[in-house]
């Protein structure tokens, strides 16, 4: 794709597939062949029955807060299939299947939803931040790892940054955007416009006819993506990295869609949207819409989609429970990460509770 | 030996690391070209470069946010908040990220970064560049806090702050940036942090204090000890680790103590250094232990800032009265 093309202030998205599963694109020219497809099925399908497990253990008291990525999987999904190792993933919190490319265990992000201090090393990830639960802060982060890969001139690296509608209205977002550009280092900016920030819609966040347009201002550019059709998502991540390992700067990625779920398993949008909405949505749904050009190219059925699903739920389980039966925190692990050396005051404190505990022993 | 003030000292001292580590980067509001408002940072972009000295666009929680992305991505970062004042928008990169980022990965990503801000007043200076806010970072797990009172120690503090693998608030005490000029070695040195230092010895009465203040205290020492009342100063050096057992041993001997600084007076670094004798040698005690620091007011403006800072007699007046007590 030629993604000038798609001037934001114009307000033209960029799609490949509608929600029909029919191709709208000539010359989208199968950027991803049959089976490439056919595995970004296989991994939106693996993350969002991820999710709908996560979301069932919070409900069955086995998991803590937990935010679901139901209707965002083509985003993530397709970013995890553009990133590589050697790249930089800055997250936010709800782009599963992005966490999983870089190599996240499902163990790891149960832990973490699980209250365990050791969740957010992912171990086996290289070059991966952990989620960031302030709002858009994160976005300085990737700029600034972005300064330092040119700075080495680690040629064709990229930052990949994620954040939603609502973060955008942060100080944080446009902070970022501005010293991106003003530094013209690799990152790539991806706003999950899920159109809802918490309660509150994308009419009440913002004013500008589209997120996208934002880039503008900043003299960069920017993309309004259809963020529910993983070819077209893929396609601009894909460029538009190319474009940023390059060395010609930040780039700004709208990828629309709707968070079909709640904020967090401790919302609940009936209080804020219609059924007709939701119903309205879930019609473009990037499964259903992905499944349907499988099928209408004969490379999917109900049987293959079952079977599948039953070797996920048995490995998502089995994760779970690992997750499950990992050691509770320790005292020491409280205390003994917060400086390259314990500070004498903070040992002071540990060796106080020590002692607290040692007493509540010998007075069973 | 160099005679020299605070400002050629922390531009030494910021020199020698950019030599010795290609890592380190320094950047802030007018930090390159211009070398900084109080041109701590002169010289250093002609010398090394504008990819390694800069000036960043005029955002403070840009600034420290992007300087974690790179502590993460391998560099040691020195950044600049051109006045402690400004700094309050930098406030959720250092108390959510910065300070943290080292326990959430469990030592995967620690921060290796010295925020530098000049703190203080008597300054006859605008609203907003006279505060002393030390005990907000104090208060932060994960971040260490460092207050220099001379040119020798802000040297030797800086080059430890900057070889630290843990973020670093480095508070330079504006007010005596140019006022005190001492003999500083021109060799690397190192001064540990988390260590006060003695600077003179007594048996009557216990002083703690730092950056500006000290030269204050040792004026009102002097009259102290015309009076026949022997003060044992304590130079704080880092409010964050704070030097505990210094401060015990000298009240357990002095049974009395002053703290002695600029800030609001309520919660700040005072009480701490109070609860911490309180803790720690409260047998010892002959008075109670006391601090004289500003008001809890918003610090004023030049024409009424005298009756907020400590100066000499106002320090003396309060040695007296706990000596009689």
């Amino acid at each position: 794709m030629n993604f000038k093309k798609y001037d934001p202030l114009k307000d033209i998205m960029y799609q490949v597939l509608d929600k029909n599963g029919n191709l709208t694109l000539a010359d989208w020219d199968n950027k991803l062949n049959d089976m490439e497809a056919k595995t970004a099925y296989e991994k939106m399908l693996f993350a969002r029955q991820a999710d709908i497990k996560a979301v069932s253990y919070q409900r069955q008291g086995r998991m803590y807060t937990y935010p679901p990525n139901l209707g965002q999987e083509a985003i993530a999904v397709a970013a995890g299939m553009v990133i590589r190792d050697e790249d930089w993933l800055v997250p936010a919190f709800r782009e599963l299947g992005t966490y999983l490319a870089k190599g996240m265990s499902l163990k790891e992000y149960f832990l973490y939803f699980r209250g365990h201090e050791d969740s957010l090393i992912f171990k086996n990830a290289k070059n991966f931040l952990p989620f960031s639960v302030p709002i858009a802060s994160q976005l300085l982060h990737a700029v600034g790892i972005g300064y330092a890969i040119k700075y080495k001139e680690e040629k064709d690296k990229v930052v990949f940054t994620f954040v939603g509608d609502g973060g955008t209205s942060e100080g944080d977002f446009h902070e970022a955007m501005n010293f991106a550009a003003v530094w013209k280092v690799p990152v790539i900016f991806i706003v999950q416009n899920n159109q809802f920030a918490i309660s509150v819609p994308f009419n009440k966040q913002t004013a500008s006819v589209n997120i996208a347009a934002k880039s503008v201002a900043y003299g960069m550019p920017g993309i309004k993506v259809d963020g529910n059709d993983i070819f077209a998502m893929y396609d601009a991540v894909q460029t538009t990295a190319d474009y940023a390992g390059k060395g010609n700067g930040p780039v700004l990625i709208e990828a629309l869609t709707f968070r079909a779920g709640a904020h967090t398993t401790s919302d609940d949008p009936s209080k804020y949207r219609t059924k007709e909405e939701e119903d309205n949505w879930a019609a473009k749904d990037p499964l259903l819409r992905l499944k349907k050009y499988l099928q209408g190219k004969d490379l999917w059925n109900a049987k293959e989609e079952n079977a599948l699903l039953d070797q996920y739920d048995l490995e998502i389980e089995r994760q779970f429970e690992e997750a499950e039966n990992y050691p509770t925190t320790t005292l020491d692990e409280v205390f003994d990460y917060h400086y390259e050396e314990l500070p004498e005051e903070l040992n002071r404190q540990k060796v106080a509770y020590k002692k607290f505990l040692n007493w509540k022993e010998t007075r069973k | 030996m160099k005679v020299m003030n605070m400002v050629n000292s922390i531009n030494q001292a910021l020199g020698m690391k950019l030599d010795e580590d290609e890592n380190i980067v320094i950047y802030g509001e007018d930090s390159g070209l211009e070398g900084g408002v109080f041109r701590v940072t002169e010289g250093l972009q002609e010398k090394f470069g504008e990819k390694r000295v800069f000036d960043s666009p005029l955002a403070e929680s840009a600034i420290a946010g992007t300087a974690l992305g790179m502590a993460v991505a391998g560099l040691r970062p020195v950044i600049e908040m051109q006045f402690s004042g400004f700094a309050y928008p930098a406030f959720n990169q250092i108390i959510s990220h910065i300070s943290r980022f080292r326990n959430r990965t469990r030592g995967k990503y620690p921060v290796p970064m010295v925020i530098r801000m000049p703190y203080g007043g008597s300054i006859n200076a605008l609203e907003h560049h006279s505060e002393s806010m030390e005990a907000i970072w104090g208060h932060i797990p994960g971040l260490q806090v460092v207050i220099p009172s001379t040119p020798h120690d802000a040297k030797g503090l800086l080059i430890s702050a900057i070889e630290s693998n843990d973020p670093v608030i480095f508070m330079e005490p504006k007010r005596i940036y140019r006022a005190i000029k001492q003999e500083v070695s021109e060799e690397k040195f190192i001064i540990p942090l988390g260590k006060a230092n003695i600077l003179s010895r007594g048996e009557d009465l216990t002083i703690v204090s730092y950056g500006a203040m000290i030269r204050e205290v040792q004026k009102a020492v002097v009259m102290a000890k015309q009076k026949n009342i022997g003060v044992e100063l304590i130079d704080l050096r880092s409010i964050y680790p704070i030097d505990r057992e210094t401060i015990a041993e000298s009240v357990k001997k002095t049974g009395r103590l002053l703290v002695v600084n600029e800030e609001p007076s309520s919660f700040g670094v005072g009480a701490e250094i109070i609860s911490i004798v309180n803790e720690e040698a409260f047998l010892h005690l002959e008075a109670p232990p006391t601090r004289l620091s500003g008001f809890d007011t918003v610090i004023p403006l030049p024409m009424g800032e005298h009756f907020y800072q400590n100066d000499p007699l106002r320090i003396f007046y309060e040695i007296e009265k706990l000596v009689n007590y």
